[in-house]
Order: C-alpha cells, then sequence, then structure tokens
C-alpha cells in the first residue's frame, strides 16, 4: 500500500517535472520564428476552418434549445424578452465557449495527439531530428498558436450563430418579436461579456492543443499506443477544459 | 571518426548496452550485427543523440555528444545522413518535400535545393517520382526515398538502421548495391546496423558483432567468415541453439 502510494507519488512529480520540460523547450523554440512562421497558418487553416462546421452546428441547436427553454421556464412569470438576456448571455458566457471547447476538444486534441503519436512510433520525430530539426518549433508551436488565436474566432462565430438562431427561434416559434428580442439582448449586456468568453476560449485553445502535443510526442507502443494517447488527449482536454472554466469564473466573474 | 566509449544503456531496468566499444575509422563501412533486440538500433541512436547515455559516451570527431548544447548537436546532424529501419518518411510531404526538407533547413538557395533533390533521386533510381507521397510507394521504394534524403545532405557519415530488413532478396541487392553506390560517390563513413549476412558481407569493410550488450567479435569480413567464435559461427550460419 505504501509502496503503492510511494510509486504514484514518484510518478506524479515526474509527470509534472516532464509537462514543466516541455512548456520551458516550447518556449524556448519561439525563437526558431523561420520553422514556426510558415507552418502556423497551415495549421491555423486546419484548427480553424477544418473545425468551424462541428462548432457552427452545435451552436446553432444551442441556440434554439436556450430560446425555447427560456420561454418554459419564464412563461407567465418573466417578460418574454428576457429569452434574448438569456440566449445572448449564456452563449456569450458559457455555452459557446464551453460546448465549442468541448467538442473540439475531440476534434482538435484527439487529431493531435493521433498524428503527433502515429509520427512519434514510426520514427518521424527522429527524423526530423536528425535533419536538425526542433520538433517543438516544427510541430508544437505552430499548433498551439494556431489552437490558441484560431479558437476565439471560431468561438466568436459559434456565439453569434447561437444567437442568431436564438432569434430566429424567438421569431418563428414564441412569437417574440425582433425589437424584444433584441431589446432583451441588450438589457445587461456588458463589453466584459464578450471578452470574457473570447478570452476564456483562447485559454481553452492553448490547453487542448499543448495537451494534444504533449501526449501525442509521449506515444509509446505502437497502433494501440496511439489509441491510448488519442482517448488520453480528449479525456484530460476535456477535463482541464472545465476546470479551466470553473478557474475564469472564479478569478474574472466574481 | 566515431568512437562508441563504454557506453551503457537501460530501459526500464533491462541492461541492453554493457559497455558496448567500438571504433569507426573514417572513410570505412562497419556492420554491426547481432540478434534481434540485442541494442544494435540503440547504439546507433547515440551517435546522433537520439538516445543519452546511462554511461559512457559516443565521439564523434573528437566531440562527445551527450555533452553537446543544442546548437552544436544541430550542427553535428548536419553532418550525420540517418536512414531508419522503416525510413521515416513524413507522410503528409510528397517525396521530394521529403528529400527537400533538410535542405530548407540549411538555409540553401532554392535552385540549389532543385538540383540536390533531383541529383539524390537519380542516385537511387527514383527519379520521376517527386510528386507521389509515400502511402503510394513500396517498402523498398521508401527506404531508398530515405537514402535519397540523407545522401541529398552531402553527409560525411552514413548511418543505416536495418537498411533490408523486410525487404525481398532482389530488393535487398539492390539496396546494399545502393549503399556501396553512396559510400564511392561520397565517400562517406558508414555505419550499418543489421542482421542480414548477406548484407553485411557485400557492403562491410569490417563487421562487429554486438552480443550481451558488448562487441563480442570484430574483424575484417574475411575475419567473420572464417571466425572460430562458438556465439559468432552460430549467428553468421544462421544455426538455432
Amino acid at each position: 500500500m505504501i509502496a503503492h502510494v510511494g510509486r504514484s507519488a514518484v510518478a506524479g512529480i515526474k509527470a509534472v517535472g516532464r509537462f514543466g520540460q516541455f512548456v520551458s523547450d516550447m518556449v524556448r523554440a519561439l525563437s526558431d520564428v523561420a520553422t514556426w512562421g510558415r507552418l502556423t497558418p497551415v495549421q491555423m487553416r486546419r484548427v480553424g476552418v477544418d473545425s468551424l462546421p462541428v462548432a457552427l452546428f452545435i451552436a446553432a441547436f444551442t441556440g434554439v434549445v436556450l430560446a425555447l427553454q427560456a420561454s418554459y421556464t419564464f412563461t407567465g412569470t418573466v417578460p418574454l424578452y428576457f429569452v434574448g438576456t438569456l440566449v445572448g448571455k449564456t452563449m456569450m458566457l458559457e455555452l459557446g465557449p464551453v460546448l465549442a471547447g468541448l467538442a473540439l476538444a475531440g476534434r482538435v486534441g484527439a487529431s493531435m495527439a493521433a498524428e503527433l503519436g502515429t509520427m512519434r512510433v514510426t520514427e518521424q520525430v527522429d527524423a526530423l531530428e536528425t535533419l536538425a530539426y526542433d520538433p517543438q518549433s516544427y510541430l508544437v508551436v505552430p499548433r498551439v498558436l494556431a489552437g490558441t488565436a484560431m479558437f476565439p474566432v471560431i468561438v466568436a462565430l459559434a456565439i453569434l450563430t447561437g444567437i442568431l438562431t436564438g432569434w430566429l427561434a424567438s421569431l418563428l416559434l414564441l412569437d417574440l418579436s425582433t425589437q424584444e428580442f433584441i431589446k432583451g439582448l441588450k438589457l445587461f449586456y456588458r463589453f466584459k461579456d464578450t471578452w470574457f468568453g473570447l478570452f476564456k476560449s483562447a485559454t481553452f485553445g492553448f490547453t487542448i492543443t499543448l495537451v494534444g502535443c504533449i501526449v501525442g510526442l509521449g506515444t509509446r507502443g505502437g497502433a494501440e499506443g496511439v489509441g491510448r494517447s488519442t482517448m488520453q488527449a480528449v479525456v484530460y482536454s476535456a477535463v482541464l477544459l472545465l476546470m479551466l472554466d470553473a478557474f475564469w469564473a472564479m478569478v474574472l466573474l466574481r | 571518426m566515431i568512437q562508441f566509449q563504454d557506453l551503457h544503456k537501460a530501459f526500464d531496468g533491462k541492461q541492453v548496452l554493457t559497455g558496448f566499444t567500438l571504433d569507426v575509422k573514417d572513410g570505412e563501412t562497419l556492420v554491426i550485427i547481432g540478434y534481434s533486440g540485442s541494442g544494435k538500433s540503440v547504439a546507433l541512436k547515440h551517435v546522433v543523440g537520439l538516445l543519452h547515455p546511462d554511461a559512457g559516451d559516443v565521439t564523434v570527431d573528437g566531440r562527445a555528444v551527450s555533452t553537446l548544447d543544442r546548437p552544436s548537436l544541430a550542427a553535428l546532424r548536419r553532418e550525420i545522413g540517418f536512414v531508419f529501419q522503416f525510413a521515416a518518411l513524413f507522410d503528409s510531404l510528397n517525396v521530394a518535400d521529403n528529400v527537400r526538407l533538410g535542405l530548407e533547413r540549411r538555409g540553401l538557395p532554392a535552385d540549389e535545393i532543385a538540383e540536390r533533390v533531383r541529383e539524390a533521386l537519380a542516385l537511387v533510381d527514383l527519379t520521376g517520382t517527386d510528386d507521389r507521397y509515400p502511402a503510394e510507394l513500396s517498402g523498398g521504394m521508401r527506404k531508398r526515398v530515405g537514402i535519397a534524403r540523407a545522401i541529398a545532405l552531402r553527409p560525411r557519415y552514413m548511418l543505416y538502421d536495418e537498411p533490408t530488413t523486410g525487404l525481398d532478396p532482389v530488393t535487398s541487392a539492390v539496396m546494399d548495391r545502393l549503399m556501396v553506390r553512396t559510400r564511392e560517390h561520397l565517400g562517406v563513413t558508414g555505419v550499418v546496423v543489421t542482421h542480414d549476412m548477406r548484407s553485411a558481407y557485400t557492403v562491410g569493410d569490417r563487421i562487429a558483432m554486438l552480443y550481451e550488450g558488448r562487441v563480442r567479435q570484430v574483424g575484417t569480413v574475411e575475419e567473420i567468415r572464417q571466425t572460430e567464435d562458438p556465439v559468432v559461427r552460430q549467428f553468421i550460419e544462421g544455426r538455432p541453439s
């Protein structure tokens, strides 16, 4: 029992040490602009354009459901234009960033872990090193920068889509006028609502891509190892994303 | 000159190299033979700093690899071409881009890069495959692209990790011929890790057998053929114990 606890503690300390070393190597690799500079736009396109349909799809249905649930909750007690308030606030502050983040943890984090894991077990990462490339500047920095830069863009579009579908649902299904919906939308709006959600999504993008890279490059043991890494990347990203979500709420919304 | 000096390496408590000592002279091709899992590839990866020794070191022209800082290690790697067991080509790049990648890192002008890519692919008889992707190539072709990627850099040293493993006898012979041709064209010092004795006899000037983590015997091709060491004899004759 004691030995087990000891081994777990040592493994935990080692993992923290490896994480610290990885992040420090990544920061050092930022000076190699010539390498990551030309690869980052490619990753931005992959992270951004390729992920957009999933994020917008989720946001579109979320907007409709939010409007209908708000109406169901408010009926008879709260003026119906508060539907606009609830749809706007919820999409901007929480559901836009978090739902898109969770979806992209599966879409982006898993694909990065699988890609880098395959490169690791087929010695492509070793080959990069023998060609005098630093895997951090060639593989990690472009992906993490792309994730950090593109997640807010994706989330912004997701928020807009959610609000748009919420408005359409209010208009078509709730007999709420556009003026009333916009009145509700503007009622408690603060600029912080916008930047909070986008800032949070940038940290989600950073975390999801960093986890994908760390787990992917740490892959051992062939196809089974790649499968394990892919699963781990999704689980770790999702857990960290939810913890970050609570952290930013505590730090920035109190 | 590459010198393996009392190299020790263990993985998860399992000792793989236990005092591996061997000199590779300038201009020669030295073949390291040994059973699967005996640590041949592990030894080779120490030369380019892909693995770090638990004790001992590898020196290349007097530079102790494990003590080099990042820029010095990158400079050393620019002098060494490494051909991986399964080629390790980049899936997302076509043949020409795979060969081009290392050249771009050296900051060469575009026309020189194009010329070197053309030359390297011609040397491995793969002219006209520029636009094909690794998934569209046979195992032998992939290994030849791996060689082209290494020789395009015009290295001083070539390291081959199991270059004929998984190939049919004819393609293996093609690979052997290619390794000899590379040496003749570029005058490189080579280290070949293999358990294919036909290949070892064809490409090697000297052969060293790695056994239980250290060198069991090293000698010219003829000396190895005539060896009386029972372990080496059993291996080169492929006799089960």
